[in-house]
């Protein structure tokens, strides 16, 4: 039985998920639930409420959401048990499948460091990075209003603060953040990061430091499989022509007015 | 030089640690840092932690921040009892989704509604507007609700049968706002009751030894800020 993920490759954090399974040769099967349509909406009845019903449509839209309680990706299923956020499901199926010992060293010194950076990761890095693809594409998308400047440059503020605290307490003059070798907390640093440059607020380039160590990043997890998790995000002008359902954009819209705020 | 320990039990992070070393007996010295005097902005604690935050550990030439960092570090050196981190691995999963998910959200929104309580009558001196208090109420109660739906559910603990870090943390953070006179157990019997056992499986002299300033307004008295804590608190958290 392999395991289950749902997985919307436009989600930074899915993509590490999905890189570090495919990095390690996990099995797992796929599923692709579109982010915004059920995610975000939580259009699905809770699970075990009794509401399911069988309905038309694909099915990993139904079993997403079966899985999922707090209606966001990424989730895993592995058998009766289902798992969500991020850190977790990167460190359960590290432990699963006795990942090499890089990845979460087994030196507790090392290890307290991944840990320092996963932890830190969300009030800082995450809490800028994502806006800048809503600000810049999804909420002009969804509302049809255009981009916000002033609210973007806070964000981009924000971010460089952020960035400047990575560089200057996590990665240092160091390889990667734990050492000379990849860790967990590379790629979910990683992952966030490519959010910006998808939507064309390119961190990297006046920051030859960041840029190295995305190099080595890229080079670590491997080009191939690091670009071809990209590829959606750094397409993401795809996503400006694609046609939302206005009932949709009806109910998403004061949503994402809200994160104007 | 030993397992030095920078904390103000005042933060709830810092509790976190400070119940969980104490507990578990770990030696530790312990270093205090007055939040609102600003200690965590000096540049004698930039070079214990740069990111000017607390708790922070330093243990020799390295030095930790992330009170989840700092607990797992402790749980591993000091080999506590499985317990707090089951080596089980779907246990041990539970709580590191809970230490994940609290972030953004148990953590977050308690900490703006204390913020607000306890920094807008200082600043200006008239109370929360009663629909700002409403809304900070509201979202809390969100967080709240999914907390005890998908947290707890109707397991005594978050991991199962036993307290755990993850336990302990939300713990601290969702009492924070006693301090501020707002009683988020109140109402919620289920949540009330979780209290109770985290507080027995953690021991009732300890918790009530860590978590007397809370019972203490007075702590968090005008004359206890300086005046550049409340206006970098105000742009921070005020907004």
């Amino acid at each position: 039985m392999g395991l289950e993920r749902y997985l919307d490759l436009l989600s930074q954090t899915c993509r590490s998920i999905y890189i570090f399974a495919r990095s390690n040769n996990i099995p797992f099967e796929f599923k692709h639930v579109e982010l915004f349509k059920e995610s975000v909406l939580g259009k699905k009845p809770a699970a075990g409420s009794g509401a399911e019903q069988p309905h038309a449509g694909p099915s990993s839209r139904e079993g997403a959401g079966k899985v999922s309680l707090l209606k966001k990706v990424p989730a895993l299923k592995d058998g009766d048990f289902t798992l969500e956020e991020c850190t977790a499901i990167l460190l359960y199926l590290s432990r699963k499948y006795n990942t090499p010992d890089h990845w979460y060293p087994a030196d507790i010194q090392k290890r307290a460091q991944v840990d320092e950076y996963l932890s830190w990761h969300h009030a800082n890095i995450r809490a800028s990075a994502p806006k800048t693809m809503w600000i810049k594409v999804l909420i002009p998308l969804f509302t049809g209003q255009p981009l916000p400047s002033q609210k973007l440059q806070e964000v981009m503020e924000g971010l460089s603060s952020s960035l400047k605290q990575f560089e200057e307490r996590f990665l240092q003059d160091k390889a990667f953040i734990v050492g000379s070798q990849i860790s967990l907390a590379d790629l979910v640093a990683i992952v966030e990061l490519m959010q910006p440059v998808g939507v064309g607020c390119d961190i990297f380039e006046d920051r030859p430091r960041l840029r190295r160590w995305r190099r080595r990043v890229e080079d670590a997890v491997g080009k191939e499989l690091f670009f071809q998790a990209h590829e959606m995000i750094l397409n993401i002008k795809e996503l400006s022509s694609m046609q939302i359902d206005p009932e949709l954009k009806e109910q998403l819209a004061p949503v994402l007015m809200k994160m104007l705020k | 030089m030993g397992l030095e320990l920078y904390l103000d039990l005042l933060s709830q992070p810092c509790r976190a640690v400070y119940v969980f070393a104490r507990a578990n007996n770990i030696p530790f010295e312990f270093k205090r840092v007055d939040l609102l005097k600003g200690q965590h902005r000096t540049e004698e604690f930039q070079k214990v932690n740069m990111l000017m935050t607390v708790p922070a550990l330093k243990e020799d030439s390295f030095t930790l921040a992330e009170s989840i960092a700092i607990l797992l570090y402790l749980a591993r050196k000091f080999k506590t009892p499985d317990h707090w981190y089951p080596a089980e691995l779907q246990k041990r999963a539970r709580v590191d989704e809970y230490l994940s998910w609290q972030h953004t959200t148990i953590r977050a929104k308690a900490n703006d509604l204390l913020c607000y309580k306890m920094l807008l009558p200082v600043i200006t001196g008239k109370p929360v507007p009663a629909e700002k208090m409403q809304s900070l109420t509201e979202e809390l109660n969100v967080v709240l609700n999914q907390f005890e739906q998908k947290f707890l559910q109707d397991k005594p603990f978050i991991a199962g049968t036993e307290v755990s870090l993850a336990d302990l943390l939300a713990l601290e953070e969702i009492m924070q706002s006693l301090i501020v006179g707002h009683d988020p157990f109140e109402g919620r019997p289920k949540l009330a009751a979780w209290r109770k056992r985290v507080e027995g499986a953690v021991g009732q002299q300890l918790c009530q030894e860590a978590h007397g300033v809370l019972m203490d307004p007075s702590n968090i008295s005008a004359d206890k800020f300086t005046p550049e804590i409340l206006e970098l608190w105000k742009k921070l958290y005020l907004k």
